[in-house]
């Protein structure tokens, strides 16, 4: 049985990490090879890039070799997929190789695409790439008041962040002792401030508790950086001095260029996360199209849902256990407090207060997630 | 030629409905047809309301076995 991984990141390190353990005596008697392809021999945790933003953590922080995350009976290429031949069962590489396989994985992740919003990359800064987190703190260092907007691309990874970002800026700009000098002002794309509607029912008294303005049913569609002014596809507008963005994202190139998926999406059971149409694909995280949150969270109950079946499939022939749609986010409410949305598809989240031991058990998964992500907490 | 899609978001808290049918519209073609299937008793008032601002049209909306269909046609 040839198990192939295809992506590094939360979801298929965790996932191949899981059915390294659970197939241990499959894969020492050699019935089973689990292999993985990623694009990079470097694995990121992404969260982080908030506090990189906000001079919290250095980027070096982010990183560790991809190679030390894995069990060492996971066969690691850094070899991406340059073509999916389903109907083969095999795919082809970057390096030209060719790789068959009996079950696949796909957690190619997603990227951002600023550049779909004119003026957006030139005009605002962000924090969703270790580049643009150093460059938006040595912006917000250098910020000495003004008009703050922030404004959120569709679809986006990580819900919760501009919700974060704005608590953030608040603290920030108080900490500097300019908060008197900046107005901030929040836009979301749809009719309140946060798309999970106890989050908004949280967030709104606090951001009018703090001062920051807010404008729904805003989707940004252009920035005119000569004049500093944001505008959205419902027609209003909103000059800025600093524009900070969530930027839209999109899947892989890969997943549209071999018409797997709209967007870079890839049909999935919602329940079974398999690829429709392919029993023997399984799509995990972001490359999903799925309504659910594109967060590492999913990604990492997605893949143990998906390690224990085709486990299971191995040892007796079925799966055991389907996706319920849990995710579970942390929500920083600022510098020093947070709280938590867990939720599925049935169950909507409910909201604690935010506090300071919740902020430190952010603090620490921080550090743990190289736990999490070997598949051991 | 317009397209005719299905978004499935029933039994879904986040992204949500509307923020799912805003995703599809970005990349559906002027003409297609959306749509959008939710459990979620806001949509029906939620959808209305962006389609209205924004300016694409809505085409229908109707309550089936506690789930609703509202069908969206993008115009620009």
């Amino acid at each position: 049985m040839r198990i192939l991984v295809v992506g590094g990141g939360c979801g298929g390190t965790i996932l191949a990490n899981n059915l390294a353990r659970r197939l241990a005596n499959e894969i020492r008697s050699r019935k089973v090879r689990i292999t993985m392809l990623s694009a990079s021999d470097k694995h990121m945790y992404q969260p982080g890039l908030l506090y990189v933003a906000f001079g919290q953590m250095m980027p070096d922080e982010l990183y560790r070799d991809q190679l030390s995350l894995l069990e060492p009976t996971i066969e690691f290429h850094v070899d991406p997929v340059e073509q999916f031949h389903l109907d083969q069962n095999r795919v082809t590489t970057k390096s030209g190789r060719t790789h068959e396989y009996d079950v696949m994985v796909i957690a190619t992740g997603s990227r951002i695409v600023p550049e779909e919003v004119p003026g957006l990359v030139e005009g605002s800064e962000t924090f969703y790439s270790e580049a643009a987190a150093v460059k938006m703190f040595k912006r917000l260092r250098e910020f000495e008041g003004g008009r703050v907007a922030i404004v959120v691309g569709v679809p986006h990874k990580c819900p919760i962040a501009p919700v974060e970002v704005t608590f953030s800026l608040h603290d920030y700009f108080k900490t500097r002792g300019i908060r008197d000098k900046v107005h901030i002002k929040y836009h979301y794309p749809i009719g309140r401030i946060h798309t999970i509607e106890n989050v908004a029912k949280w967030a709104k008294p606090e951001f009018d508790r703090i001062g920051i303005e807010y404008e729904t049913l805003f989707n940004v569609k252009e920035v005119d950086v000569e004049n500093q002014v944001v505008k959205s596809e419902e027609g209003t507008e909103t000059e800025y001095d600093l524009l900070i963005s969530i930027p839209p994202h999109r899947g892989m190139p890969v997943i549209e260029r071999d018409q797997m998926g709209d967007g870079g999406w890839i049909p999935t059971d919602r329940y079974k996360l398999t690829m429709e149409g392919h029993d023997n694909v399984y799509v995990l995280g972001d490359t999903t199209n799925l309504p659910v949150s594109k967060t590492g969270s999913a990604a990492h109950f997605e893949a143990e849902v998906v390690a224990e079946n085709i486990s299971s499939i191995i040892k007796i022939g079925t799966p055991v256990r389907d996706y319920d749609g849990k995710v579970y986010c942390f929500i920083e409410a600022g510098h020093d407090r947070a709280t938590y949305a867990m939720f599925n598809y049935e169950n909507p989240p409910d909201l604690k207060a935010p506090n300071k031991s919740m902020h430190w058990f952010k603090m620490s998964y921080n550090k743990m997630y190289w736990t999490s992500v070997r598949g051991l907490l | 030629m317009s397209d005719f899609k299905t978004i499935d978001a029933r039994d879904t808290f986040c992204p949500g409905p509307l923020m799912e049918l805003i995703s599809y519209m970005k990349t559906a073609q002027v003409g297609d047809t959306l749509e959008l299937l939710s459990t979620d008793n806001g949509t029906a008032s939620d959808v209305p309301e962006w389609i209205d601002k924004v300016g694409h049209e809505m085409i229908s909306s109707e309550k089936i076995d506690d789930v609703w269909h509202l069908k969206v046609r993008k115009l620009k």
